[in-house]
């Protein structure tokens, strides 16, 4: 990589993120994370999920403020399209905590980030969703994520960003291996 | 009750070349084998399994390899016949048939029971081995009833298993060599990946681990790397002891083996596999070609570069139930079995916390771990350096106790 004059800064605490990884070996509860949404039905398909608080640190944490977000479907779903599609929001989240990754594993390596975008491609069958076609799955059949990067480091480190994030990301685990899911009604 | 100076556990590779070096420095002890010298290579290995590292690496302190064939891979039978002459030129003291039930500190010092009666030393050196016993993961369980679970320590050769497709679970040097068995006698291999370490048998015309050894990548020391955690968790490299053979997953799956991602899990006797082989081909490929060029930089010129590894769309799951899997092999890894270790020195894991093999309790010390003090402590070529260097400490630990001793009687 390149050595700039001017320190690395993507604008990541890479020293605290490590210094709570050194800090587990003697306190690993603090490790114990849990996060949280709820979600309020509006009116059709347009629902509003908020995020305030979650645990984690050993203690009840709070966002410094309430995140709202609307989802619903588009209009040729005969629905009013007040927000993403929960399966739009999937993916702004894989984008999102990938390229999380990306900056946090490139300030560790010293490389200063100029650009980044990530373009994220899902691809869908209806047949699922519909229940048209027991054969087909309601979810993604496949999901492509295309970096355009442009930073302080050769082609294959950048490469090795990517894969590296990857490899570290909660999104993209959640998202390849299976998770239990429970749902209850009280 | 017998006493000694020091008690070494277990006579393997590491354990002999500890014996050697303190009796080089003439401290007395005794080296306790539940069973005989080398004896995981005498019960535990395939029949077809052969060295990873080439003959003329086979290196032990005040032993190295003098046969006609410095460029081929030992046999299991032929490493356990080398370690009973080496024990046997080293005059080890070896105690056979002795397996040890416990060890405890005590008064300054350890005891240290066995079946055979009980020891008093006052320093012990946990050399029983890394790979005691397989690793399988939790999500065994879950295999329907009816398939034939193996590891690669209970495996001898295909005549174990029933006809049919196997679904080999690891993609380190076990499972690549398992796999590469099976489907060659004949059985559809699937075959599970996850994180792995891709290597060429040779680079640049001689054996990788020549270059590796050559240009110091082996030699890294423990106190360098900068994340030792990850740098102890490197699976084994993806090798077969055969000369001029790389058995990667591109060869695996042009010979037609079918790759899979990670076993994630198993649901109603569905095996899931993960998405995230693409990725982990990638970083696969990319430490390689890391590798490579830090190899190239000490030899000079750049060599030869190998093909990405092609990952084609793969199905995520797989019906155990179906039929088309008879045999699972659960090539998932090993672990040491210190189940007798009552000494305060293992983190929540159940893992010895040390510091190059020096661990917390004085006069306790482990060898024969991954990258316990350098990259190759993992390699049989690796015990001379660690052996050395532990026995550098234990000897400084043993005057210290001596001189304590002189000053509170003077």
């Amino acid at each position: 990589m390149t050595t700039t004059e001017t320190p690395v800064d993507n604008g990541v605490n890479v020293e605290a993120l490590l210094g709570v990884r050194d800090a587990l070996p003697g306190t690993p509860e603090i490790a114990k994370f849990q996060w949280r949404s709820t979600v309020s039905w509006v009116n059709g398909t347009h629902s509003r999920s908020d995020v305030e608080t979650f645990y984690g640190f050993g203690d009840e944490q709070q966002h410094h403020t309430t995140f709202s977000y609307d989802i619903d479907h588009p209009l040729q779903f005969a629905a009013q399209d007040k927000g993403a599609t929960p399966v739009e929001v999937v993916l702004a989240a894989l984008g999102g905590c990938l390229t999380a990754g990306v900056a946090a594993v490139a300030q560790q390596r010293s490389i200063q980030l100029r650009s980044v975008r990530a373009t994220l491609a899902a691809e869908m069958d209806l047949h699922g969703i519909l229940g048209a076609d027991p054969d087909v799955r309601n979810g993604f059949s496949g999901v492509t994520v295309s970096y355009q990067i442009d930073a302080d480091a050769t082609a294959e480190e950048i490469q090795a960003l990517v894969a590296q994030s990857q490899k570290r990301s909660a999104v993209y685990d959640i998202i390849t291996n299976p998770t239990n899911v429970t749902v209850e009604v009280h | 009750m017998p006493s000694t100076t020091t008690v070494i556990v277990g006579a393997g590779h590491c354990g002999l070349a500890m014996s050697h070096c303190l009796a080089a420095r003439s401290i007395d002890h005794v080296v306790l084998e539940r069973a005989e010298v080398a004896n995981s290579w005498r019960t535990q290995r395939w029949d077809s399994l052969r060295l990873l590292s080439p003959n003329w690496m086979t290196r032990l302190p005040g032993y190295r390899y003098r046969g006609d064939d410095p460029d081929g891979y030992l046999s299991a039978p032929e490493v356990a016949a080398m370690l009973g002459d080496y024990a046997d030129t080293s005059a080890a003291p070896v105690l056979t048939s002795t397996t040890v039930t416990s060890v405890r500190a005590a008064g300054g010092g350890y005891v240290v029971r066995t079946d055979q009666g009980t020891w008093r030393a006052r320093t012990v050196v946990l050399a029983s081995g890394a790979a005691a016993v397989p690793a399988v993961p939790a999500l065994a369980r879950l295999v329907p009833a009816g398939l034939t679970c193996l590891t690669p320590v209970g495996y001898r050769n295909p005549g174990d298993l029933p006809g049919g497709g196997v679904l080999v679970v690891g993609a380190s040097a076990s499972g690549i060599q398992l796999a590469d068995e099976l489907h060659r006698c004949g059985h559809p291999v699937t075959l599970a990946v996850g994180e792995h370490v891709r290597m060429p048998r040779t680079y640049r015309g001689r054996d990788i681990l020549w270059w590796l050894d050559a240009s110091g990548v082996l030699d890294q020391r423990y106190d360098e790397v900068d994340d030792l955690v990850r740098a102890r968790k490197v699976p084994s490299m993806q090798l077969v002891g055969s000369p001029g053979r790389t058995v990667d997953l591109n060869a695996l799956s042009s010979a037609g083996v079918r790759l899979v991602g990670r076993l994630a899990g198993i649901a109603d006797g569905v095996a899931q596999f993960s998405g995230s082989l693409p990725n982990v081909c990638a970083l696969a490929d990319l430490k390689l070609g890391r590798l490579l060029n830090t190899v190239d930089a000490w030899a000079g010129a750049a060599g030869e570069r190998f093909a990405p590894t092609a990952v084609h769309s793969t199905p995520l799951g797989l019906d155990l139930r179906s039929g088309e899997i008879s045999t699972i092999v659960w090539a998932t890894g090993y672990r040491p079995d210190l189940s007798w270790l009552h000494v305060p020195v293992l983190e929540r894991k159940g893992r010895v916390v040390h510091d190059g093999g020096v661990t917390a309790c004085p006069g306790l010390y482990l060898i024969g771990m991954p990258f316990l003090r350098r990259r190759k402590s993992s390699l049989i070529d690796g015990a001379a350096d660690d052996a050395a260097e532990l026995t550098t400490h234990l000897a400084g630990y043993l005057d210290a106790l001596a001189g304590r001793r002189e000053r509170s009687a003077s």
